[in-house]
């Protein structure tokens, strides 16, 4: 799980283990990542609430702010969006995201290396 | 000269007299006067205006009016019985006090005609607390009473033998009742309310004696016409005289018809000497209401510290409610202006009269009366003397019309008469950043006596453009009584189909949860079924309530806070099995710190087996009904407080509410439980339980108020039923049950009107609901327990189900364990000890 090379798709459930808006939390290569499906898609973060300092982003209420698609955390409510991690309550803020895909019915995910 | 300051005396603590020394210190900064206080009652002042209330179940301790303020020596039965001016003194039983400066504030005497009779035991007046004492006494075991007087006090003073059981006779001199308020026409319309209220009218008619009984006591009144009239009590309210006694006897002039004489600034001839309220003449008419009273105290704290005011002229409106009859008069209401015009409305339909008296060119309102529907009193009232804000039929159309809006009126018009609050007073709290009602209550006492003034604090806040939106969030253009309304009538089950027809997008953090809470209210089934699990919050999620690292914190119900010693046992073990952090709550409950989402499930189980259920402490819903010892155990106990505690939290346990709901009850008026600190509170009395609503802990603490005393077990758990589903269905998003109240037009009044009368026909739509909800009870730990797709999502990861959140880590303090905290980053977080202060010992 060097971060030197790029990590490969690592499978971490079955499509139908999460419920739409929804999410879950999986350990990929030793780190916490919160999955979500909503309508657009499948979307992975961080599970680190940035602000609260603690891993709980899997356990956040989806929703949308205008045709944004938000997660907001469970700690103090701040609203990320989902699609590019930025924290749209606190300047400054972002929300890690990685990348997913569903394959042959399997959730994958790869770590986004930037930092 | 006495403005300087000094020694002040003032004489009489009623209405008037406290809001004069109350406002003399708030002014008097660097205390110039040393205040001493004589009352003749024995009780400190209280709220005359609603004491009719005690015989709706208000507690005689919720009208006071008293703050203590050590700055002020008040002498409570130590009536002043003379002043001798020369040398500056006034007499009472226990010696002399000088004064620099005397402040008269004696009120009123009820006027009793000479009427052969009138001395026989049976007979009272109405002007103090302890004459309803007495008349209640009086009236227990007897059916037949009376009022002498059919003005304002006769029959606020009718209603209340009413109330006390008995058949009610009102016998008026003038041919109409309210003579003074009310025209022929008016006065006609309400004899017909009052009729059907059980009380019989005798208009055009002197008593001409009371007659004895064969106990001595009185037993009928004898008519100038030959008629008699059986009355087995009899309240004479045929007027009030001011109480001028203490000025005549100090040789001081007095009113034509009586009352200390004094000037615009209030003052008398003596440059020392003041009076202020129903006992004052100014400029030689007294003012029996309480508003016009309150001026000349205001106007004396401000002479006294060297100020320029003077009496503006009285407010005489009134406004009166006799159980669902209003009756407001305002201004010139009998039209003895010159020239003056009447536009009047009669609908026997809705049994509603309406007079305005106008400027003989129509365009200045110069009084009216309003009989059987006066929502438009508030606007008309405050209009008085300006222009009108409407066509006077607009105006006068029944329920008020939106015509009658506050935002036509001029600057200076006062609102709220009850503290003379003006409209320029209102909008300038409104540009102070007030953008609502209870804002503007607040910082402006406005709508805080009578009420009768709300609406209109409504319409000039929309008229200063502040939107008062109800909308929940950018999803829905609803509020939240709107949504709830909306999906019990149309029976929709899921947020997906009420976004998509009711409002917009993919809802939020702030939509979501409370349309969960509406469905769960509705009996929707468990939180976590289908579509609902994801509209819950993280703690309704998994049950449990989320703590700053992540981890869970698990309660158990223990209803009452009464547990065996095996159940203690039980939870002991759990929390040392799974090294959780034990702490006692405030709720006398156990909550077990340091859970991890995987490990739920397994700490149910283990509590679900010892006989546990989920104690709700993670939901908007009842947590726990606290209760003292009772009579079980307490020598002072006189019912059952742990009892009936549990019966209430195993009724209401699970209910969904727009805030959290806590309640107490206590055995007794110690009141050990704090009941009064609680959404809902009961108090033990000899002979039922006292109910108290919208007390808080929160953000602002505030005591519940008194909502009905003596109620049996089965009236109590009716009552309370009624308050918890009206709340749930009408309160707004996290508004808690204080706030709820305090937002409702007429307040507690109209939750009694509604709880109590069934004003709205709700009851049994809000009894079949709770029973519904008592009836649908099932525990939602044991619920998941037995579902494999529910248990499914309490894993820490979703690929790793064996794997334990790594972030989860404690540290040990005072021998539990706490979350551990990383290195700070930035500023420091680490915990400092608490340091104790030893004591020092001297040699
Ligand atoms: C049942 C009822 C309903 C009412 N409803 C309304 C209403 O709806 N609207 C309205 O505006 N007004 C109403 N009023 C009138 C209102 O209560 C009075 O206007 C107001 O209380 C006057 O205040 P005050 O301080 O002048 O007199 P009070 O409140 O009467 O106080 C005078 C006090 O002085 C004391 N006192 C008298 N002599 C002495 C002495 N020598 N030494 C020491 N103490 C003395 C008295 O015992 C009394 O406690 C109502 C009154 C009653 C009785
Ligand atoms: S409230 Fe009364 S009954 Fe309850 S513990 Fe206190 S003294 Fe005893």
């Amino acid at each position: 799980m060097s971060r030197a090379t790029t990590p490969a798709w690592t499978p971490v459930c079955p499509l139908d283990r999460l419920d739409e808006d929804r999410g879950v939390a999986a350990l990929v290569d030793g780190v916490q990542v919160a999955l979500f499906r909503t309508a657009d898609g499948l979307f992975a973060v961080d599970n680190l609430d940035p602000v609260g300092d603690a891993y709980v982003m899997s356990r956040g209420l989806v929703g949308s702010r205008g045709e944004v698609r938000t997660l907001a955390s469970p700690l103090h409510k701040q609203v990320y969006d989902l699609t590019t991690g930025r924290c749209l309550d606190v300047a400054g803020v972002t929300l890690r995201r990685h990348r997913v895909r569903c394959r042959d019915g399997l959730v994958e995910v790869r770590l986004r290396q930037e930092e | 000269m006495s403005e300087r300051g000094g020694r002040l005396v003032v004489v009489g603590n009623g209405m008037v007299g406290q809001r004069f020394v109350e406002a003399l210190r708030a002014r008097d900064r660097d205390g110039r006067w040393r205040v001493t206080v004589l009352a003749e009652e024995r009780r400190p002042a209280y709220d005359r205006v609603r004491l009719s209330a005690v015989f709706d179940g208000v507690d005689a301790d919720e009208l006071s009016l008293h703050t203590p303020d050590d700055g002020v020596d008040l002498r409570l039965g130590e009536p002043a019985t003379g002043i001798d001016r020369a040398r500056r003194v006034v007499t009472t039983a226990t010696g002399e006090i000088r004064y620099d400066a005397l402040v008269l504030a004696t009120g009123s005497a009820p006027f009793v005609p000479p009427v052969e009779g009138t001395d026989l035991p049976g007979v009272f007046v109405y002007r103090t607390l302890d004459d309803l004492t007495a008349i209640r006494e009086h009236a227990r075991g007897r059916h037949t009473g009376a009022v002498i007087g059919g003005g304002l006090l006769g029959l606020e003073a009718a209603n209340a033998l009413r109330l006390l059981g008995l058949a009610t006779a009102v016998v008026e001199f003038a041919p109409r009742l309210m003579p003074v308020q009310v025209d022929e026409a008016g006065g006609a319309m309400l004899r017909r309310y009052v009729a059907e209220l059980g009380v019989t009218t005798y208009l055009g008619v002197a008593t001409t004696a009371l007659r004895a009984g064969p106990d001595g006591a009185v037993a009928a009144l004898a008519l100038a016409d030959g008629r008699t009239v059986d009355a087995e009590l009899v309240v004479v309210a045929a007027g009030i005289r001011p109480r001028d006694e203490l000025a005549r006897a100090a040789g001081l002039p007095l009113g034509p018809r009586g009352g200390v004489l004094v000037d615009a600034t209030c003052r008398s001839a003596d440059e020392r000497i003041w009076a202020v309220g129903e006992c004052a003449a100014v400029d030689g008419t007294c003012h029996g209401l309480v508003a016009p009273g309150y001026a000349t105290a205001e106007v004396v704290a401000d002479r006294l510290l060297g100020g320029a005011a003077t009496f503006p002229g009285a407010d005489t409106a009134t406004k009166l409610k006799l159980l669902g009859v209003d009756v407001a008069s305002f201004g010139d209401a009998h039209g003895v202006t010159a020239g003056s015009l009447d536009v009047t409305y009669t609908d026997p339909a809705t049994r509603s009269y309406a007079k305005l008296v106008l400027s003989d060119d129509a365009r200045t309102l110069l009084g009216g009366v309003l009989v059987g529907d006066a929502s438009a009193y508030p606007a008309l009232r405050a209009s008085v003397g300006g222009p009108l804000p409407a066509p006077p039929l607009a105006l006068l159309a029944p329920a008020g019309g939106p015509g009658a809006g506050a935002g036509a009126l001029p600057a200076g018009a006062q609102v709220c008469s009850c503290n003379a609050v003006t409209r320029a007073d209102l909008d300038a709290a409104i540009a102070g950043g007030a953008t609502d009602v209870p804002a503007l209550k607040e910082c402006t006492r406005a709508g805080t006596s009578c009420g009768s003034c709300v609406p209109m604090l409504k319409q000039l806040l929309d008229a200063a453009g502040v939107r008062q939106s109800t909308a929940l969030c950018e999803h829905f253009d609803l509020g939240r009584q709107e949504l709830f309304d909306l999906i019990r009538v149309r029976g929709i089950r899921t947020f997906s189909r009420l976004v998509a027809e009711h409002g917009r997008g993919n809802g939020c953090d702030i939509c979501k949860p409370v349309v969960a809470s509406i469905l769960a209210s509705l009996g929707a089934g468990h939180v976590l079924d289908g579509e609902a699990a994801s509209l819950q919050d993280t703690n309704d999620h998994f049950l449990a309530n989320l703590q700053r690292d992540g981890s869970y914190s698990v309660v158990p119900r223990i209803p009452g806070g009464e547990i065996t010693p095996e159940k203690l046992i039980a939870i002991g073990e759990v929390a040392r099995d799974f090294r959780l952090y034990t702490k006692i709550t405030g709720g006398q409950r156990i909550d077990l710190f340091g859970a991890r989402v995987d490990q739920l499930p397994q700490i149910w189980r283990r509590l679900v087996d010892a006989g546990f259920e989920s104690g709700h402490a993670y939901g908007k819903a009842l947590r726990t009904v606290k209760s003292c010892v009772g009579d079980t155990w307490c020598r002072y106990g006189v019912q059952d407080a742990v009892g009936l505690a549990i019966a209430l939290e195993l009724r209401y346990r699970g209910l969904r509410a727009p805030h959290k709901l806590k309640s107490a009850v206590s055995g007794c008026a110690r009141e050990c439980a704090e009941a009064r600190g609680k959404d809902f509170g009961v108090i033990a009395t000899e002979t039922g339980w006292n109910l108290y609503v919208g007390g808080n802990g929160g953000f602002r603490p505030r005591h519940a108020d008194l909502f009905a005393t003596d109620l049996s077990t089965e009236a109590l758990i009716t009552m309370i039923d009624r308050f918890l589903i009206y709340y749930i269905r009408t309160a707004d998003r996290l508004q808690r049950t204080a706030a709820w109240i305090e937002a409702m037009d007429g307040g507690l009044d109209h939750l009694r009107s509604v709880l109590v009368d069934d004003s709205l026909g709700l009851c049994a739509d809000l009894d079949a609901a709770m029973a519904r909800h008592v009836a649908g009870y099932s525990d939602e730990w044991r619920d998941v327990l037995e579902d494999p797709v529910r248990l499914r999502r309490f894993t820490s990861f979703v690929n790793a189900p064996d794997v334990p959140d790594p972030s989860i880590t404690f540290a040990v303090e005072r021998g539990q364990p706490v979350p551990a905290r990383g290195a700070p980053p930035g500023p420091d977080r680490r915990r400092q000890p608490v340091a104790l202060g030893l004591p020092e010992v001297r040699r």
